[in-house]
């Protein structure tokens, strides 16, 4: 462990205790001084390249760097005296040496550092004569833009790429003025989280390709929003004009996802567009046409007086709507709402199918085993993690196919019995803190429950469930699931897969955003559609409704840790889109049956009494450990891992509508779409 | 930006993967073992030198992958080492890399009319290889020869205490094909009072 006790110092004269192992900007920040930066980011390492962060240490003959200086006892900082002014100034007006002055069509225009601080620190004109170097722009794929003459070389980009993306493709090549950030020979940058490079270029050197002469930073309404393309609930900004997103960034959340997102959340925007819904559609014919809402309600309501509906919940669905349709269906009967549409495997408590650890705990543990999972393309925020856990020495065994990674992995085989191999057995004996992290999918067609109890009968038998923590976690990728199943959207025989409903007499079957529909086992249902986007499930339905999109109305979603979040409403939706529970409210009138709150918050008022857990924003749902399963023979099972997600790019319904997705897969992944004609 | 060949910062491929010669190898086992075990990747200088040695006096983008390999580390991460130094030319040069010094002390004793006899002789210009292949001429900073300036450097070698007369010799015997004396062409010994 590191020694943290504190020492006195002093930052302009004010006499302050702080930790010992701090640098002067941090021990700065403390005490209220604002020190401007470039090259200094909290999340990456050191570099100390961009001199912006100069102040003056007593007894020091020069100015100091105070992000590279570390503090010693008794030391006093000045950060506003003449002498600091002047040596920022004079580092201010060497960088803008060789920025071009083009901020008027500069992307990063008012919300660039540089910008900023050349407020405070920069001349009101130059004094430079000489020719300014010009840089060519590199490429780096399909979503950043580079313009390299507005680079100042503070290496952000390229300790992010090596620290945390974990791909190390970036570098600076030259020396001096010929300095250049680049890709190696100028190739794509392949990490699912090459966007934040933008959010963390100090000035418009590398700016977004989709969002490129969109808008200016303050004519966008900002809305807090939640990341549903994957289960993490990353903390997202959705930035609009009018009805249209522009772009989304992230929130700093430390508990989820830090300062990153995924690329998929950044950038399928422009999916939320394509191939909308936006009227109802009745099948007439053999076609599909274009009707109105009287009439498909009329006709659904009369389809629905005499018939056994079965309600699917798809993968982007939000809690309140979950428990609409959970409630219009009571009526018909009981276990016909279900939203594990995969197969996943659960038992008889949350604990069963969720991410047990704390995302932000991942990182302490110094054994990590996967298995049928690969979190680099389902959850790219816990690949981070994971990436970090590996960086502080943790070994990484992976059970299932053999992935790569970007980082080292130890491939013990295909079978889930490889966890009593001996080799493996002696590591996790010796390991403090492991962690087990087992794809959902990996469990899907388990035929006995045996396995399970087998496994949790293992982590209690190598302390990865103890009284005060849970490392046995479940990987499921879909955003919707743990909140669905939280308010009982699924089958009573938790064990039963999804296909046994099947047998049971269903004539009708309603999808709630669920491309399921479209499988041939519902070929002689009458299917109807509630959905935002055309798609396979649609073109097969026989009544199509229209409902709005996660950015369209407000809604919870509960994360893989079980964590409630809050998605916001941004715009009104597209078309006649309605939401759901306003449909099944009129459905409810129709049929004279009880459907009681008359406005969304009342639905969601009696959403909170019946599941008042999920009240708690941003907390983690509590939920006790089961009893240890006395397993008297450990018997794992082979299970076959189904392929949740194939390609990161293309995972749901909106990122297969996104053109710039698209251009992921065929410039990153090199698979091209569509033969080119020559 | 320079057309000094050691400066540039775009690599050029051969089309085919550069393997490493035996020798190279045993070399490589020795260098390698100077460093700490988890160190390794210090030896990525040295590499780059025995590369270019084997690979006619350039490194090429093969290069850089085959010492990436070898090493196992980012190809980006040589990159940057081989683009930084002008030691590491990255694309090809003639037989004869002729290095002319031009900072102060030479240029105070004349590395101006060196430079121009010895493009003269080699009929190329600097930065440029001639049409033979034989030489490839280029300005440098200090080569830390000063007191027995103006002089050059060709491949390995030192040519000090130059004029025209005696630079016109040495490239004449290399286009002959005659071996050069080496150090000062005056005859003084070291750096000793001329």
């Amino acid at each position: 462990m590191t020694d943290t006790s504190l020492i006195k110092i002093k930052i302009n004269n004010k006499e302050l205790e702080v930790d010992k192992n701090l640098t002067v900007m941090q021990a700065c920040e403390i005490a209220g001084e604002e020190i401007p930066r470039f090259c200094y980011h909290d999340k990456l390492s050191i570099a100390g390249n961009c001199r912006m962060c100069l102040v003056e240490i007593e007894k020091a003959p020069k100015l100091v760097s105070s992000c590279t200086m570390p503090l010693m006892e008794g030391m006093s900082v000045i950060t506003n005296s003449e002498k600091v002014n002047a040596g920022r100034k004079g580092v201010m007006e060497f960088l803008l040496i060789n920025h071009p002055l083009d901020c008027p069509i500069c992307d990063q225009g008012g919300e660039c550092d540089l910008q900023d601080q050349a407020m405070y620190y920069g001349f009101d004109k130059s004094r430079y004569s000489e020719n300014k170097r010009a840089v060519d722009n590199k490429n780096m794929g399909p979503l950043v833009n580079t313009i390299m003459t507005r680079c100042i070389h503070c290496t952000r980009c390229v300790r992010f790429a090596t620290e945390v993306a974990g791909v190390p493709e970036l570098g600076m090549l030259g020396r001096g003025e010929n300095a250049e950030i680049t890709t190696y020979l100028e190739n794509s940058i392949t990490s699912e989280l090459s966007g934040n490079v933008i959010d963390l270029c100090p000035v418009g050197a590398l700016t977004s390709k989709p969002y490129q002469f969109k808008a200016r930073p303050w004519e966008l309404k900002r809305t807090d929003s939640i990341d549903i393309f994957d289960s993490v609930g990353s903390n997202i900004r959705i930035d609009s004009r009018a009805e249209e997103i522009l772009r989304v960034t992230p929130r700093t959340n430390e508990d989820i996802n830090e300062e990153w997102i995924s690329d998929k959340v950044r950038f399928n925007y422009d999916g939320y567009y394509q191939q909308r819904i936006d009227t109802p559609y009745i099948r007439k014919n053999q076609r599909l046409q274009i009707s109105n809402w009287d009439e498909t309600v009329k006709v659904l309501t009369n389809k629905l007086k005499a018939s056994q509906p079965l309600a699917l919940i798809g993968e982007l669905v939000d809690v309140e709507t979950g428990y609409a349709v959970k409630k219009f269906m009571q009526n018909f009967g009981e276990d016909n709402v279900e939203c594990r549409t995969d197969n996943q495997f659960i038992h008889n408590n949350l604990n069963s199918f969720r991410f047990n650890t704390p995302i932000n705990k991942i990182e302490d543990s110094d054994l990590i085993v996967l298995i049928g999972t690969n979190p680099k393309i389902e959850t790219p925020i816990i690949n981070h993690k994971i990436f970090k856990a590996y960086n502080n020495g943790a070994q990484i065994f992976n059970i299932g196919e053999n992935i790569s990674l970007n980082y080292e992995t130890k491939y013990l085989g295909t079978k889930l019995s490889e966890l009593e191999n001996e080799k493996f057995l002696k590591n996790i004996k010796k390991s403090k803190n492991p962690i087990i992290i087992i794809g959902s999918s990996y469990l899907n067609n388990l035929k006995n429950v045996h396995t399970y109890k087998s496994l949790i009968s293992f982590s209690h038998q190598f302390k990865l469930i103890t009284k005060d923590k849970n490392n046995l976690n479940f990987l499921n990728p879909f955003a919707s699931r743990i909140g669905q199943l939280l308010i009982g959207n699924t089958t009573k025989n938790h064990c039963e897969p999804f296909t046994k409903l099947l047998n049971q007499k269903f004539d009708t079957v309603l999808s709630f955003g669920s491309e399921k529909i479209a499988d041939s086992s519902f070929d002689s249902y009458y299917r109807v559609y509630f959905g935002h986007h055309g798609d396979e499930g649609a073109m097969k339905s026989d009544l199509v409704l229209p409902t709005p999109l996660f950015t369209e109305k407000n809604g919870i979603f509960v994360n893989i840790e079980g964590r409630p979040q809050e998605a916001r409403k941004c715009h009104n939706p597209i078309g006649s889109g309605k939401e759901e529970w306003v449909i099944l409210k009129k459905l409810s009138q129709n049929l004279s049956y009880d459907f009681e709150p008359n406005t969304f918050d009342e639905l969601r008022e009696e959403l909170f009494k019946k599941h008042p857990k999920l009240f708690e924003f941003q907390e983690i749902i509590h939920e006790d450990s089961s009893e240890p399963f006395v397993v008297e023979d450990i018997l794992f099972e082979d299970c076959k891992p189904l392929k949740l997600i194939e390609n990161f790019y293309m995972s749901d319904i909106i990122s297969k509508n996104s053109v710039t997705m698209a251009k992921c897969v065929e410039e990153i992944l090199d698979k091209p779409l569509m033969e080119k004609s020559a | 930006m320079s057309n000094h060949p050691g400066l540039s910062n775009t690599f050029s491929s051969t089309g085919e993967k550069f393997v490493w010669s035996k020798d190279s190898l045993n070399s490589i086992k020795m260098i390698i073992s100077r460093y700490p075990k988890d160190r390794h990747q210090s030896a990525v200088m040295p590499l780059l030198y025995l590369a270019q040695e084997q690979n006619n006096n350039w490194i090429s983008i093969e290069c850089i992958e085959t010492i990436a390999e070898t090493l196992n580390m980012p190809k980006i991460r040589v990159t940057e080492v081989a683009s930084f130094y002008s030691m590491y030319n990255t694309r090809p040069v003639g037989k004869n890399l002729v290095q002319v010094c031009r900072t102060s002390p030479c240029w105070l004793r004349g590395s101006n009319k060196i430079t121009n006899t010895i493009c003269k002789e080699t009929k190329c210009q600097i930065n440029e290889t001639s049409g033979d292949n034989l030489f490839t001429v280029v300005e440098v900073e200090c080569l830390g020869a000063c007191s027995n300036g103006p002089m050059i450097q060709i491949n390995n070698d030192f040519f000090e205490d130059l004029d025209e007369e005696n630079t016109k010799i040495i490239i004449d015997n290399i286009k002959n094909g005659k071996p050069n004396k080496i150090g000062s062409q005056k005859g003084r010994r070291s750096s000793e009072n001329a």
